[in-house]
């Protein structure tokens, strides 16, 4: 699988690259600025892109917009955009144009070799990949307000766990009970919060998330 | 009674009973300006009385309430020129010592400290001046209606007055039995009089206030000394603020992130040691630290979140607060003018501000809907709360109100609070800044 690589640290980028590498990543580019990463994107064409937000030149959010202006240039472009910071106003930005193909997670998670490419490759799938803190802050915040306030416990965990881009399947494991009892689940949630139900898991936690933050 | 403002260029015709309405008001307006000339010079005779006993060592004693007293009657004089004829009239006075009053040399240093101050000079000019200056003109208009109505009295009542002994002339007009079919001509004059009177109203308002602006407001000199005050007193308070601040991040990374650290080297060196022995129990040492690791890298960000929130250092205020808006438990809506980047520190102090304000509803309004609005203009960015709760919001009783004024104080900022009971409750915050770089929040990604 072809990758970019996206890293202004020296000492993270090498150990991403190896790491990478280790589960059979091909590395085409792993360049450590803004400039050079929309370059590398749009000339490239990557299976998937691996991208810090901040990076030179200015230090602030270069990554996010060299991978949302790559986006609109080489539209449903996979990109795992990587922050020190998990921002719900980035996320949002990140999953607007409804394209999928998208994560945002924490540094931190890269911690977790398994799990960090294990999402890396379902964003590459096509999936929509948001880190569990953003799903938290959401959940929290919109407990009293919304029509998330109508949701079950249960159902706000099935929620969380799909918008983690989670496959139903994966839930039913996560969460010990049967597939079945998971699209019980979600087509209930989507009743709730007044959604047609679909069968494809994108799409679905994209219409989700584009609600919850809408 | 929007005040003399409104009459000067009404670009669009004004109906002409507002007009008249308008003229009535400021010559009632004027008239009550008299009256605070009494006031005014009840205060000079116990200022001078004071000082004239200062021979005997009464007057040590006498003269600061004196002076006080004289101060409270211009300082009233300082509002209403504000209330009613729009100009602003800052106090010059110089702030009272800090330590007071106890045996002679206090009671002595206080008097001196209420004589030394040029603003008292002045006021006592002013209030021995007003009467015949500023005063006077203000009581004109009502005078001159007043003497048009006599004009009226005295074509019906000539006969009866002159011979009760009233002036027979009035004005330029004589009315003696002989030209007794002319005494319509008092009406007349009355009435010229009556309506020059009601029209030079507002004029005569404006000119009193301007007269009241040279002799209230402070000099340059004063002005200048009240700026360094003001200085003085903010840049005291900045240095205590961040001063407590570094001191809460201090501790902050103390307790948490470096206490976290000593003990994942703690876990690690265990795990070495055991790596070769029981390599299960060092296995799950590791894994310990990486928690470890990892819940240290999570307050590190909540620390640095709370020293410079990391959108408003990559977008700038505008989107900053549009994350704080997301963050929120209430449901935010923010408007904003395209306002770009600003500098640093007012950036991060008008977010910090909106972020106490918003805390504050959450905690107290008892409602779930806030607007926030973000404007800048003329060099002021003005940010405006909104929320539909409760009330009985103010910066006296609340702390976090308290706090954002001296916050802002620092730079030249305010804050203004409209908190009735019942709600709504509107903060309007406004901090002076020079307009920003052209640089808006999402232009960044083309270099």
């Amino acid at each position: 699988m072809r990758v970019i690589l996206a890293e202004d640290l020296y000492l993270l980028r090498d150990g991403m690259t190896r790491m990478l590498q280790a589960y059979d990543f091909d590395i085409v580019a792993a360049v450590d600025n803004g400039p050079d990463l929309l370059e590398a994107l749009v000339r490239e064409k990557p299976d998937v892109a691996v991208v810090d937000v901040r990076m030179p030149p200015t230090f602030t959010d270069e990554g996010l917009q060299a991978a949302l202006q790559a986006r609109r240039t080489v539209p449903g472009l996979p990109v795992l955009v990587l922050s020190q910071y998990v921002e719900q106003l980035y996320a949002r930005e990140l999953l607007a144009d409804g394209k999928g193909a998208v994560g945002y997670l924490l540094k931190d998670r890269v911690f977790d070799s398994d799990q960090f490419i294990d999402a890396v490759r379902r964003v590459a799938g096509g999936a929509t990949v948001v880190d569990p803190e953003v799903i938290a802050k959401l959940l929290t915040h919109n407990e009293r307000k919304g029509p998330l306030s109508e949701l079950t416990p249960r159902e706000r965990e099935v929620l969380s766990l799909m918008a983690e881009g989670r496959s139903n399947v994966a839930i039913a494991e996560r969460l010990f009970v049967t597939e079945r009892a998971i699209s019980k689940y979600t087509s209930n949630i989507f009743a709730k919060l007044g959604l047609p139900p679909s069968d494809d898991d994108n799409r679905r936690v994209l219409a989700v998330i584009a609600y919850l933050q809408g | 009674m929007s005040g003399p403002t409104a009459t000067s260029t009404p670009p669009v015709p004004v109906p002409w009973r507002d007009r008249i309405g308008e003229r009535l008001t400021a010559m009632g307006r004027g008239a009550a300006l008299y009256l605070v000339t009494f006031e005014a010079v009840a205060a000079f005779i116990a200022v001078v009385f004071a000082v004239t006993l200062l021979g005997i060592g009464v007057g040590v004693l006498l003269v600061p309430p004196a002076v006080i007293a004289l101060r409270r009657v211009a300082d009233r004089r300082r509002r209403l020129a504000r209330a009613w004829q729009g100009i602003e009239v800052p106090s010059p006075y110089r702030p009272e010592p800090a330590e007071l009053r106890d045996g002679v040399a206090g009671r002595v240093r206080y008097c001196l400290w209420a004589l030394t101050d040029p603003a008292t000079w002045r006021d006592l000019l002013w209030s021995f001046s007003d009467p015949f200056v500023g005063g006077a003109l203000a009581l004109i208009p009502l005078a001159l209606v007043l003497e048009g109505i006599y004009g009226f009295v005295l074509t019906a009542l000539w006969g009866p007055l002159t011979r009760a002994g009233f002036d027979d002339w009035y004005l330029f007009v004589h009315v003696t039995p002989a030209n007794a079919s002319f005494a319509w001509a008092t009406s007349v004059v009355g009435a010229v009089l009556i309506v020059t009177g009601i029209g030079c109203a507002p004029a005569l308002l404006r000119a009193n206030g301007r007269w009241t602006r040279k002799m209230l407001a402070p000099t340059a000199a004063a002005a200048m000394a009240r700026r360094v005050q003001h200085l003085t007193e903010t840049r005291a308070d900045a240095v205590d603020t961040s001063a407590a601040e570094l001191r809460r991040i201090e501790r902050d990374l103390h307790d948490g992130a470096q206490s976290r650290l000593v003990a994942m080297g703690m876990t690690l060196n265990a795990a070495a040691r055991l790596l070769e022995r029981d390599p299960d129990a060092a296995r799950s040492l590791l894994l310990e630290a990486r928690d470890s690791s990892a819940r240290a890298l999570t307050e590190l960000r909540d620390l640095v979140r709370g020293i410079h929130p990391p959108v408003l250092a990559d977008r700038g205020l505008v989107d900053a607060v549009r994350a704080l808006a997301l963050d929120s438990a209430l449901a935010v809506e923010v408007t904003a003018d395209p306002i770009g980047r600003l500098e640093a520190p007012i950036e991060a102090a008008a977010y910090f501000a909106i972020a106490e304000v918003l805390t504050n509803a959450a905690k107290h309004a008892r409602t779930e809907r806030v607007r926030v609005e973000i404007r800048h203009g003329d060099g002021v960015l003005r940010l405006t709360v909104t929320d539909d709760g409760v009330g009985g919001a103010s910066a006296s009783a609340g702390t976090g109100l308290r706090g954002i004024e001296r916050r802002l104080a620092t730079f030249d900022g305010t804050v203004a609070v409209s908190s009735p009971l019942g709600g709504p409750t509107v903060v309007i915050m406004e901090l002076p800044c020079a307009s920003s770089l052209p640089r808006t929040s999402t232009s960044s990604g083309t270099a």
